[in-house]
């Protein structure tokens, strides 16, 4: 459980078409001095006689404190179904219902680090944040953003700035590399000298990275999207398969004991079946 | 003018008559991050089985309107484990506490009954019969009136002592008051109305079923009407058998509702997953209605539907 989750009433404050994203920024009090990269949001959407009856969840691409005391906390929505798009199409001056920061957040090294920045699509969201992070620490930070096509690469301004390099890859050639990041992955480890990588994205990009990340020994940090009910632990749907500190392979909540995760540690699995070997099975 | 907002199911007193519903509410511990857990009535655990359990693969869930499915497949530690650290800390926080159990034959709800007969600091014990989410549809002791009263009779055997028994019920049957009626004759000392109800969701871009075990519970607003009948129902059948109602409850006067048809304690369980004090908030506003419709006692106010206006 993230021990600063708090539900308020969040006032839209800019409401911006971002590529094929809305960026979106809300007043959040004193709640964004406890965001950190890698936490999520989750918001109700739909309003007081929707038919939604479940929140949305969202990664944090940032959040900041204002020297008068007030928070600020901006997401990058894709408005995909009939729940984001009705959070999409909210205008500066509305309220929504927003719980956060919840979730773990990405691990920061001590010690400056080569890490390895990689986004999929809208999963590129919390890794600018992070590369300013590492930044301040003194880490190398190379990014890989891929996604299906250009327009739903999200790599703001500002972003490229923070990143030592950074590497595109789109499935139909419309901007970059053509083909998936984790075709150029073997080099860009091999170049930079990678020590971890962080990653966000689709559930079967990560593992392609997880495999890719084991043969190098590199840690993988990834924040992983299972759908959710909740988002605060009690409803028990958005669980994978995780091995623990005690090597037992458990069916674990990716709303608390993640959205960021060990890749090394989860068993991927694109079955629809319980992998043999974990507890209870 | 007071209201005296505290029930009482087959001799054990809440309080308040606003509980969590099984499986709606984690440990507790998730929960108590909103609110204190003595707030409520009480909490109802996830229904606890014999052994460890990995529950389903996922998806194991759906949105829908106005509802969702779920099929967790009763995830959870395991009866010894759950007695070792879950409920010692439910106990620590002063939470009046109603132990959810499940099985998977008659023998295990005797075993699970046999486990808690000892255990201090419960207020009752609900034994669902009737989760979908079974492997085998055809083994939902809910289903059927003398399966289902076989589990009940195997729990009243070995629970010994006081502690209330609430049998669970599903409202996927042909004459619920048939199935109540069985139970309450096994030993039942009140009801739970309503479980979830099976629905399937196909995935129109896949064109395959949406969750992985295909099936999965329907709960949410979209079955309140069934749960308004079910309580109705049976409380028209049986009025002297206290029912915890629940089915997409998610306002005081969602609760009101299943009150008027006869309810004496009020679930609330897929509503927390929008809303974390959505339990909280139900609690406030059905005392605020039961004051404002003149009710000096909560009690009063259970199965009002029912008068005959002379």
């Amino acid at each position: 459980m993230n021990p600063k989750a708090t539900q308020i009433n969040a006032e839209v404050l800019s409401n911006k078409r971002a590529g094929s994203y809305n960026h979106m920024v809300f007043a959040v009090d004193g709640l964004a001095a406890h965001c950190r990269p890698g936490n999520f949001v989750a918001i109700s959407v739909g309003g007081p006689t929707s038919s939604m009856v479940l929140r949305r969840a969202f990664a944090i691409y940032r959040s900041a404190m204002r020297s008068d005391g007030t928070g600020l906390l901006e997401l990058v929505v894709a408005p995909m179904g009939s729940g984001s798009k009705w959070l999409a199409s909210r205008q500066p001056g509305e309220s929504v219902d927003l719980i956060a920061p919840l979730g773990t957040a990405f691990g920061i090294p001590k010690d400056p680090v080569n890490a390895l920045l990689i986004g999929g699509g809208y999963g590129s969201a919390p890794l600018f944040a992070l590369a300013e992070t590492l930044k301040q620490r003194g880490c190398r930070v190379d990014m890989v953003l891929g996604a299906s096509t250009a327009g739903k690469i999200y790599a703001p301004l500002e972003g490229k700035r923070s990143v030592n390099s950074l590497t595109i890859t789109t499935d139909d050639g419309s901007a970059g590399t053509t083909g998936r990041v984790s075709d150029v992955l073997p080099d860009l480890i091999r170049e930079h000298e990678t020590d971890v990588i962080y990653s966000c994205g689709p559930m079967a990009m990560l593992e392609a990275i997880t495999k890719i990340s084991q043969s190098f020994g590199v840690v993988h940090q990834c924040s992983v999207e299972e759908s959710m009910a909740c988002g605060i632990g009690v409803c028990m749907t958005c669980v994978l398969p995780v091995e623990g500190d005690d090597g037992i392979v458990r069916m674990t909540r990716t709303c608390i004991d993640g959205p960021v995760m060990d890749g090394n540690k989860v068993l991927w699995t694109t079955s629809r079946e319980i992998p043999d070997g974990v507890w209870g099975k | 003018m007071s209201l005296n907002f505290s029930t009482s199911l087959a001799g054990a007193f809440f309080p308040n008559p606003i509980f969590t519903a099984s499986g709606c509410a984690g440990s507790g511990k998730e929960l108590s991050q909103f609110f204190p857990l003595t707030s409520l009535g009480a909490v109802v655990t996830k229904s606890i089985m014999v052994k460890p359990r990995s529950g389903r693969a996922t998806p194991r869930m759906a949105e829908t309107p106005s509802g969702m499915l779920n099929s967790i497949g009763l995830q959870g530690p395991g009866i010894d484990i759950f007695l070792e650290k879950d409920i010692p800390w439910l106990r620590e926080q002063g939470a009046r506490i109603i132990i959810s159990i499940a099985g998977e034959s008659v023998d295990d709800y005797a075993v699970l009954a046999r486990k808690l007969r000892s255990v201090p600091g419960i207020s009752a014990l609900e034994v669902n019969i009737s989760c979908p989410n079974v492997e085998n549809r055809g083994q939902v002791f809910a289903c059927n009136p003398s399966t289902a009263a076989e589990a009940i009779t195997a729990v009243r055997r070995n629970i010994g002592g006081e502690l209330p028994i609430i049998a669970k019920l599903s409202p996927d049957v042909t004459d619920i008051i048939e199935i109540a009626e069985s139970v309450v004759e096994a030993g039942a000392d009140g009801l739970a109305l309503i479980n979830t109800l099976l629905g399937m969701v196909i995935d129109t871009s896949t064109m395959s079923p949406r969750l992985s075990q295909k099936t999965g519970g329907l709960s949410g607003p979209a079955i309140r009407p069934i749960a308004v009948r079910a309580i109705y129902q049976v409380h028209a059948a049986l009025p002297q058998i206290p029912i915890v109602g629940m089915g997409g409850v998610s306002s005081g006067r969602d609760a009101f509702e299943l009150v008027l048809a006869g309810a004496s304690a009020i679930s609330v369980g897929t509503a927390t997953f929008g809303n974390p004090s959505a339990v909280i908030n139900v609690r406030d506003e059905l005392e605020e209605i039961c004051n404002a419709r003149g009710f000096t006692s909560f009690s009063d106010a259970v199965g009002y539907a029912h008068r005959v206006e002379s």
